[in-house]
C-alpha cells in the first residue's frame, strides 16, 4: 500500500540538504521498524520519494514524502512511532493511505505557500517606507526578473506564477509576507526570487541570509465534482488510517529474494 | 489561503544563520545527531569535550570516539560533548569574527569544559591540534595554561610516540581508553573539590596506570643530537608508563547506540569490532605490535550487538572491523548469522580485510555483486624474499590461486597494495611488483573466454614506507622525496614493459608528505617548535594533500635549527635510546631488535597462533597468549 507522509523541518535541521533528508528518512523509517517495500538487487533501497526539494536554510511544515509499506498501524500510532525516533527539528505530522492510482507526490506538486519575514539585522528595515513600496511592487501586472538557467541568465516574468499574496501586520510581530506560488514541473517559483526582485526595485543589494523563509503547505490540483480544478494540500489526496492495515501476504512473498 | 503560522522555538546556536548559510555543510557544526547524549551541563560535575582534529565527516567515522563518548556519557556525573576541526571556510570566519570554538551539542565554548580530549590517529593532523587550541582560546603550550583552561589530554595510536607534541598536552592516556578513564574522572572530582593548583591534579593523574604527564619528565640530549636520558622530575611520575589494555573484549563496553550524523560520514554504517590486535606480526606494521595481544570478542555478544546497533541507528550497512578479519576464529558462524539477519532486514554487509580464499569468495559472492566488486590483496612487496623480510605471510601461489578461483566465479577486478622504500628493498623487488601484476593478468586470460567477464582490471598502488615506533623497523633509514619518486618510476617502467600492461593501472602516494610523516613519527620533543612554527605560518589540514606545503615545513625546520635528515636519514644504533622508550607496550625492545635482525636475513617469524615468539605481550594476561596450545615462553 502507498503512504503519504507529511513532515515539518525546523531548528538545526533546516541546514540539512535535500539528499541528506532522504537518507535521514531511510534510516528513521528503519529505526521505527516500518515494514517497508524495497527495490530489488544487491543494495535494496526503500521505495520512498519526496514531493518538492526544500532549499537549505528554509523552514517548513508542509513537506511530503510517499512510500510503499506492507503494514501500517493507524495514522496516530504511526506518527507517534516515527516521532519517537526523530531528531529534534524534524517532526512527522501526518501519515495517510493513498489510493492505488494516486500519482506520486513529486509529479503532483502544483503550488506551495510560503511565509517570509526579515531577520534582525535585515537592511530592508532601514527603508522606512518599504511596506508602501511593497504594495506597489506586488501589484504590478508583470515583474521581470533575471533567472539563472542552464543556458545562462534569462529574463522571465514571475508575476503569473504568484497565485496569491498578502502582507500581514500584527502589533506584536514583525511584518510577514505570504505567498501562494506555482510549483512543480508546470512552473516553479521560489520566494527568494520575488524578494530579490523587490530588493532590486528598492535599489537595495539583495542578501538572501536576511530572509527567514518558511514553506507552509504544498498543494496538488484536483478536480471537484463539477469538474473545476482547485488546489488541495498534498495530504488530502490520501485518507487517515483508523484501523491497522496489512497488505495481502503474496506481495510480500514476491519481494523476498 | 494560508492556514497557519508556523513558529518553532528558537534553538541555541553558536553561529548565526548568516554564517551557517555562508559555509560548506553547516551540519558539521550543529550536533543534534541521532543518539546524541544532549545532557544539561548544569546537572553534571564533569564536562569532557572530545575532539577529532580533522573535518567532521572523518571524525564521525571513528570508532574510538564513539566508544569513549559512550563510556563518558554512561556516567551520570559526566557530560561528553564533541568538537571537530572547523573546515577552512569556518576557520577564517571564526578568526575574523573572534568567535570562540564551540562544542557541537551544547554549542558552548570549548574553553569552558573541564577536559579537552584529542584523539591522535595520524601524524599529519598535528597542526590541526594547534588550530583547535588556538581557536578555543586555550594557550598552545601546557606550561602557559591556568585554572581557566581545560586539561588537554591526548590518546590514540600516535601517543606511542607523543614527544613531538608533548609540550601541547597536559597529559596523555597511553593505551586503550576503556580501562582507566573512570579512575581519572574520579580523581578529577576529588581535585576539583580540593581547590588545589593544576599541578596537583596532574600529580594525582600520574599515579593512575597509563597516564603520562610530559612536564614531569626531562629529556637530555647527547652532543650528536640523540637522546642521552629521559627521566622523571616529579616523585609522582614513574620512569616507564605501561599502556592500558582491555583484558576481556566481550565484557568491555561498546556503543550500543552509536551516533548517526545527518550528513554522510566516511563510515556511514554500523561497525562491529570483532577483535583487537593482529596475530600476523608484519614487521612494518605498528598496529600489529601496539595492539598486542590479539583479543577476540565473543561471537554471541557480536550477534547481540549487531541487532541492537542496527535497531538503534537504522543504518543500511554493517561492517566488520579488525586488523585481519580472516583470523577471527568464529568468522564462518558470525558471517552465517549476519547473512541471515541482514537479508531479512535488507541491510548490506561489508567485509574488509578478508584473506582471499575459497571461504571468503563464497561469502563475498553472497553479499555483494561480483561484477561490480573487486578483490583486494595486500602483498606489500613484489618478491618472496622481500615479503619474508617484512614477515608478510602471503605467497605468490596463494595470490594466484585466490585470484584464479575468483576469476572463474566472475570477478575481473583486482586491487593490489604495496609499499616502497622498505629496508633491504632493491630494484629487483620493485620490478617484482610488475611481474606479480602480469602473472595475475595472465591467470585471468587462462579462464575460458565464455566464462570471463570482459577485460581484467588490475590496480596496483604503492605507499612509501614510514618506519614507526614500536615496530621491528623502528631502526630503519628513510629516503629523500626524489629517491621515493625514483622507486615509483622503476615500478612504472617495469609495468609498462609487461605483455598485459593495458590491464594494469599503477598509482603511487605523495613522496613529500611521507618524509614529514617520518619526522613526526620518530621525532623528539624539539620537533614541537617546528610544528608550532608551521602552524604560525598558517598551515592546517596537512593530511589533505591539497593543503600540504612541503616548503613551509622545510623553512620551519631551518628556523628552528633542526634537520629532517637527523630524524629520517640517520642509521640508528641498535642500543640508541629512543624518545618513546619510556613507554611499555608489553612488546619488548629485545623482541623488536630480534625481529629487525631476522628481517635482514629474510627470515620469517611464526604468527601468534602457530607459535609464540615471546614478544612480551603475554604479561597482560589475556588474549591469544592464553589460547590452548600457546603455553610456551
Amino acid at each position: 500500500m502507498n503512504i503519504r507522509m507529511q513532515f515539518a523541518k525546523y531548528g538545526k535541521m533546516i541546514y540539512i540538504g535535500h539528499l541528506d533528508v532522504m537518507r535521514y528518512f531511510q534510516k528513521a523509517l528503519r529505526r521505527a521498524k516500518v515494514d517497508m517495500a524495497f527495490t530489488q538487487g544487491f543494495s535494496p533501497h526503500p521505495i520512498l520519494s519526496f514531493a518538492a526539494p526544500l532549499g537549505v536554510g528554509i523552514e517548513s511544515c508542509g513537506e511530503y514524502a510517499d512510500l510503499r509499506v506492507y503494514r501500517s498501524d493507524t495514522t496516530e500510532a504511526m506518527t507517534e512511532r516515527l516521532n519517537a525516533v526523530m531528531a529534534e527539528g524534524i517532526q512527522v505530522m501526518d501519515w495517510r493511505l493513498l489510493p492505488e492510482d494516486a500519482p506520486n507526490a513529486m509529479s503532483s506538486v502544483a503550488a506551495a505557500d510560503y511565509m517570509v519575514t526579515f531577520r534582525e539585522n535585515a537592511k530592508i528595515k532601514q527603508c522606512s517606507e518599504w511596506i508602501k513600496h511593497y504594495y506597489t511592487f506586488i501589484e504590478q501586472s508583470s515583474i521581470a526578473t533575471e533567472k539563472e538557467t542552464k543556458k545562462g541568465p534569462k529574463t522571465v516574468d514571475i508575476r503569473p506564477l504568484i497565485l496569491d499574496n498578502s502582507l500581514e501586520l500584527k502589533e506584536d510581530k514583525e511584518p510577514a509576507l505570504f505567498f501562494q506560488l506555482s510549483a512543480g514541473s508546470a512552473g516553479n517559483l521560489k520566494p527568494e526570487l520575488i524578494l530579490s526582485a523587490f530588493y532590486q526595485y528598492l535599489g537595495l543589494p539583495f542578501q538572501e541570509e536576511e530572509l527567514r523563509i518558511c514553506r507552509l503547505e504544498t498543494y496538488t490540483s484536483a478536480a471537484d465534482s463539477e469538474g473545476n480544478t482547485r488546489l488541495i494540500p498534498l495530504r488530502e489526496a490520501g485518507i487517515p488510517i483508523l484501523q491497522p492495515l496489512e497488505e495481502p501476504g503474496e506481495e510480500k512473498e514476491k519481494n523476498l529474494p | 489561503m494560508i492556514t497557519k503560522r508556523f513558529e518553532p522555538a528558537p534553538v541555541k546556536q553558536a553561529l548565526s544563520h548568516e554564517i551557517l548559510m555562508q559555509i560548506e555543510k553547516p551540519a558539521r557544526y550543529l550536533g543534534n545527531e541521532i543518539n546524541a547524549a544532549c545532557k544539561d551541563r548544569k546537572s553534571v560535575d564533569i564536562s569532557f569535550c572530545m575532539c577529532f582534529p580533522d573535518v567532521y565527516e572523518v571524525g564521525m567515522s571513528h570508532l574510538g570516539i564513539q566508544i569513549l563518548y559512550d563510556l563518558f556519557n554512561r556516567r551520570a556525573d559526566t557530560f561528553c560533548d564533541r568538537v571537530y576541526s572547523p573546515w577552512m571556510d569556518l576557520d577564517a570566519i571564526l578568526r575574523r569574527e573572534k568567535i570562540p570554538l564551540f562544542a557541537v551539542e551544547s554549542q558552548d565554548p570549548v574553553k569552558s569544559f573541564d577536559f579537552l580530549g584529542i584523539t591522535l590517529q595520524y601524524e599529519m593532523c598535528y597542526t590541526n591540534i594547534l588550530q583547535i587550541l588556538d581557536l578555543s582560546g586555550i594557550p598552545l603550550r601546557s606550561c602557559d595554561r591556568t585554572m581557566e583552561d581545560p586539561f588537554v589530554i591526548g590518546g590514540g595510536p600516535c601517543t606511542y610516540n607523543p614527544e613531538p607534541i608533548a609540550p601541547f598536552f597536559d597529559l596523555f592516556y597511553l593505551g586503550e581508553g576503556e580501562t582507566q578513564y573512570d579512575a581519572l574522572m574520579d580523581a578529577y572530582k576529588v581535585w576539583k573539590a580540593s581547590g588545589k593548583p593544576r599541578t596537583a591534579f596532574l600529580e594525582m593523574a600520574a599515579e593512575i596506570p597509563g597516564m603520562y604527564i610530559p612536564q614531569f619528565y626531562d629529556a637530555v640530549y647527547h652532543e650528536d643530537g640523540t637522546l642521552a636520558s629521559f627521566t622523571p622530575n616529579n616523585p609522582h611520575a614513574s620512569p616507564t608508563v605501561r599502556k592500558e589494555v582491555v583484558r576481556d573484549m566481550t565484557t568491555a563496553i561498546y556503543p550500543e547506540k552509536p551516533l548517526v550524523p545527518h550528513i554522510r560520514a566516511i563510515q556511514d554504517r554500523v561497525v562491529l569490532e570483532i577483535q583487537r590486535g593482529c596475530i600476523r606480526g608484519c614487521r612494518f606494521c605498528q598496529a600489529g605490535m601496539i595492539y598486542r595481544p590479539v583479543r577476540e570478542r565473543d561471537e554471541k555478544r557480536l550477534e547481540e550487538l549487531a541487532i541492537t546497533m542496527l535497531d538503534a541507528t537504522g543504518h543500511d550497512e554493517i561492517s566488520l572491523s579488525s586488523l585481519s578479519s580472516s583470523d577471527y576464529s568464529r568468522l564462518p558462524e558470525l558471517v552465517d548469522f549476519l547473512i541471515g539477519e541482514c537479508s531479512r532486514r535488507k541491510v548490506n554487509i561489508s567485509l574488509p580485510s578478508l584473506r582471499i580464499d575459497a571461504f571468503s569468495l563464497d561469502v563475498m559472492s553472497k553479499v555483494q555483486d561480483v561484477r561490480k566488486s573487486s578483490l583486494t590483496f595486500a602483498p606489500e612487496a613484489g618478491t618472496q624474499r622481500m615479503r619474508d623480510t617484512i614477515n608478510k605471510g602471503l605467497t605468490e601461489e596463494a595470490i594466484l590461486s585466490g585470484a584464479g578461483e575468483a576469476f572463474e566465479s566472475g570477478w575481473n577486478r583486482v586491487k593490489l597494495y604495496f609499499m616502497l622504500g622498505q629496508p633491504w628493498e632493491t630494484d629487483e623487488d620493485r620490478e617484482g611488483i610488475a611481474g606479480l601484476c602480469e602473472r595475475i593478468a595472465e591467470r585471468y586470460y587462462q579462464v575460458p573466454k565464455e566464462q570471463r567477464n570482459g577485460k581484467c582490471q588490475i590496480v596496483a598502488s604503492t605507499a612509501f614506507f614510514v618506519p614507526k615506533p614500536f615496530t621491528p623497523f623502528q631502526w630503519a633509514v628513510m629516503y629523500t622525496p626524489q629517491e621515493y619518486l625514483g622507486m615509483a618510476k622503476t615500478v612504472n617502467h617495469a609495468i609498462r614493459e609487461q605483455l598485459n600492461q593495458k590491464s594494469i593501472r599503477y598509482d603511487w602516494h605523495e613522496a613529500y608528505v611521507t618524509v614529514l610523516e617520518g619526522v613526526l613519527a620518530r621525532g623528539d620533543r624539539r620537533v614541537a617548535d617546528v610544528i608550532e612554527a608551521v602552524y604560525r605560518k598558517g598551515e592546517i589540514y596537512d593530511a589533505w594533500t591539497e593543503n600540504f606545503r612541503y616548503d613551509v615545513w622545510v623553512s620551519a625546520f631551518e628556523e628552528c635549527g633542526l634537520s629532517m635528515d637527523f630524524y629520517n636519514r640517520r642509521q640508528r644504533r641498535e642500543d640508541e635510546l629512543f624518545p618513546w622508550d619510556f613507554i611499555d607496550t608489553g612488546v619488548t625492545k629485545a623482541f623488536l631488535l630480534r625481529e629487525w635482525k631476522k628481517a635482514g636475513n629474510a627470515q620469517t617469524t611464526y604468527n601468534c597462533r602457530q607459535q609464540c615468539s615471546g614478544c612480551g605481550a603475554r604479561k597482560f594476561g589475556g588474549g591469544v597468549c592464553f589460547e590452548h596450545s600457546n603455553a610456551v615462553c
